[in-house]
């Protein structure tokens, strides 16, 4: 069995992708839509913040890969209840957890690290981060849609 | 036909198929997006490069009459390979896109004009719709489609209703680059021509790959790629039919393209030439010319029943997988089979026929109106050429059996 495989599709990230957690809309929260052009996956995240800029909620729709559809159902998980410092630092982390080599991950990134397998395949980094994208999109206030090809990887 | 040529020696002539990928042995399932080299057109650039290299049209010193003899015996050899009444209907081009933007940019913003007519089908590439769409912007003119049935060929049942007089050109895919659905081009020519439209077929999928005869078509133009046909990457040629090509005026101006210039105008060649603006890729002329030769010495339709029969095995083959859907025709079909599993997305799969060696395709395929309306997101394509195996296919299947495994542990 090939390792690099079995690390980029564990269980969990499988498990995540076949039943994805926070599917929904979140009427009168702000709404970002990206996605990956060239892959076609999408994603419609909605981000209710609470005062003080905490992530009250967040619910994702969409289709795509395995590793799209499963970073987006975990993030939400993670995201949810973050204050907003907490929520842009995990976001930074785990840009890193993914493109880069990081011996010792956050341990507040939690299952997030499961995802660290992405970085041995560069092409699919787009797809792990497109959640990720909208959500710093919604960070910004910003309701232009995301696209993974401007934004970069 | 003649007897089968020696497939496996055949093979031998393509350097880059012998070696591993991953620690496997490469299958290369990908040609539908382009096709391998053969050592004689590796070895057509080199010669040029190592003996006559030089501008061509212009120089009157040894290399520079090399390098035009060269380039134009490339376009002979082009045109006799399309079935051309002449060199002078072939326009080098850098491949089937720029093509058609010459046709619908210089032809087109010449005689297209608002409340006409774009007749175009719905499996389109993005290079026979994105073209068109900026026409019709431009001019005023409307696009209509020929919808795809459920099994991936056109509704000609429709075509009454859409080819109108209003309809200025039909433009269509011979070789559907993701169903495989082989159109009836001759049949579609002379309903466009009875219309009194100009038909364009996009034979990316087709030169090189099935016998093409323009004359026998009855296109007025035919597009194509030089690298999906064993030809370099940048080269390629539009044919036009003499009388069209000759009222078509310059697109791209520049050097080459002149009979002469002043401060304010300039005058300018007949056709081909009026179209080939600036240096052109010769290497990649000379290459194009290597390959129609080796192409031609295996012959087409060999090449066409030896995909056909091998894309026909792998259908049949990839059906018995749980969960499959197949797209295109099951019968009559291109070398290549588009499908989807309800079991991983088609970039989770070509991911992981990656990791053990195997190069399928997994998108939308420069195809995303024809993936929305096929309600999925993209499928995985493998297409094959003359050099690929049927124990290729098996070990595809090996593959995409372990595969199913893996995504549903």
């Amino acid at each position: 069995m090939n390792a690099e495989l079995e690390e980029l599709y564990q269980q969990v990230i499988l498990d995540h992708s076949r039943r994805p957690r926070n599917k929904g809309d979140i009427p009168g929260a702000i709404h970002v839509h990206g996605d990956n052009p060239s892959c076609g996956d999408e994603i419609d995240l909605s981000v209710q913040f609470g005062p003080e800029g905490v992530v009250e909620d967040v619910k994702f729709t969409g289709a795509g890969c395995a590793i799209s559809q499963a970073s987006a159902s975990m993030m939400t998980l993670k995201l949810k209840g973050k204050p907003r410092a907490e929520a842009e630092a995990m976001l930074r982390d785990f840009h890193d957890l993914v493109t880069t080599e990081v011996a010792d991950p956050p341990k507040q990134l939690g299952d997030l690290r499961l995802l660290a397998g992405v970085r041995k395949f560069p092409q699919r980094v787009k797809c792990a981060m497109l959640a990720w994208r909208a959500f710093e999109q919604a960070l910004q206030g910003a309701r232009e849609p995301v696209t993974t090809e401007e934004a970069g990887s | 036909m003649h007897p089968q040529p020696d497939w496996s020696a055949i093979r031998a002539d393509f350097p880059i198929l012998d070696q591993e990928v991953n620690g496997h042995p490469l299958v290369y399932f990908d040609n539908a997006a382009t096709s391998q080299k053969p050592r004689a057109v590796i070895e057509a650039l080199r010669t040029y490069y190592e003996r006559d290299n030089a501008n061509v049209h212009r120089g009157l010193h040894e290399l520079s009459n090399r390098a035009t003899d060269a380039f134009e015996a490339a376009r002979g050899k082009v045109a006799r390979f399309l079935g051309a009444a002449s060199a002078e209907e072939i326009v080098f081009t850098r491949g089937t896109t720029e093509g058609i933007n010459l046709v619908a940019q210089a032809w087109g913003g010449r005689f297209v004009r608002a409340g006409e007519v774009i007749l175009l089908t719905e499996m389109e590439h993005h290079s026979n719709l994105v073209p068109w769409q900026l026409l019709a912007e431009r001019s005023g003119a409307r696009l209509r489609f020929v919808p795809v049935l459920e099994d991936g060929t056109l509704d000609l049942g429709a075509l009454d209703a859409l080819l109108t007089p209003e309809v200025k050109v039909f433009a269509f895919t011979h070789i559907s680059n993701s169903l495989g659905t082989i159109n009836p081009v001759a049949e579609l020519c002379r309903r466009a021509r009875a219309v009194g439209a100009l038909s364009l077929v996009d034979g990316a999928q087709s030169a090189g790959h099935a016998p093409v005869d323009v004359r026998a078509m009855g296109c007025d133009f035919y597009a194509f790629s030089g690298h999906k046909m064993c030809a370099p990457t940048g080269s390629g040629a539009l044919y036009g039919r003499a009388e069209v090509l000759e009222a078509t005026p310059p697109w791209h101006g520049g050097g080459e393209m002149i009979v002469s210039v002043s401060y304010e105008r300039a005058t300018f060649k007949p056709a081909p030439h009026r179209f080939e603006a600036g240096t052109p890729n010769v290497a990649g002329a000379v290459g194009l010319g290597a390959a129609v030769d080796y192409l031609e010495a295996i012959g087409r339709e060999r090449i066409f029943a030896h995909d056909e029969a091998l894309a026909l095995s792998a259908l049949a083959k990839i059906e018995t997988l749980p969960g499959i859907r197949i797209f295109g025709p099951r019968e009559q079909r291109g070398g290549l089979v588009g499908f989807a599993a309800e079991w991983a997305h088609p970039h989770d799969l070509t991911t992981y026929a990656n990791e053990y060696g195997l190069a399928l395709r997994g998108g939308h395929h420069c195809n995303q109106p024809l993936m929305r309306k096929l309600g999925v997101p993209g499928t995985n394509r493998a297409s094959f050429y003359f050099y690929n195996t049927e124990a290729e296919i098996d070990r595809m299947m090996a593959i995409l059996t372990a595969a199913h495994g893996f995504f549903t542990r």
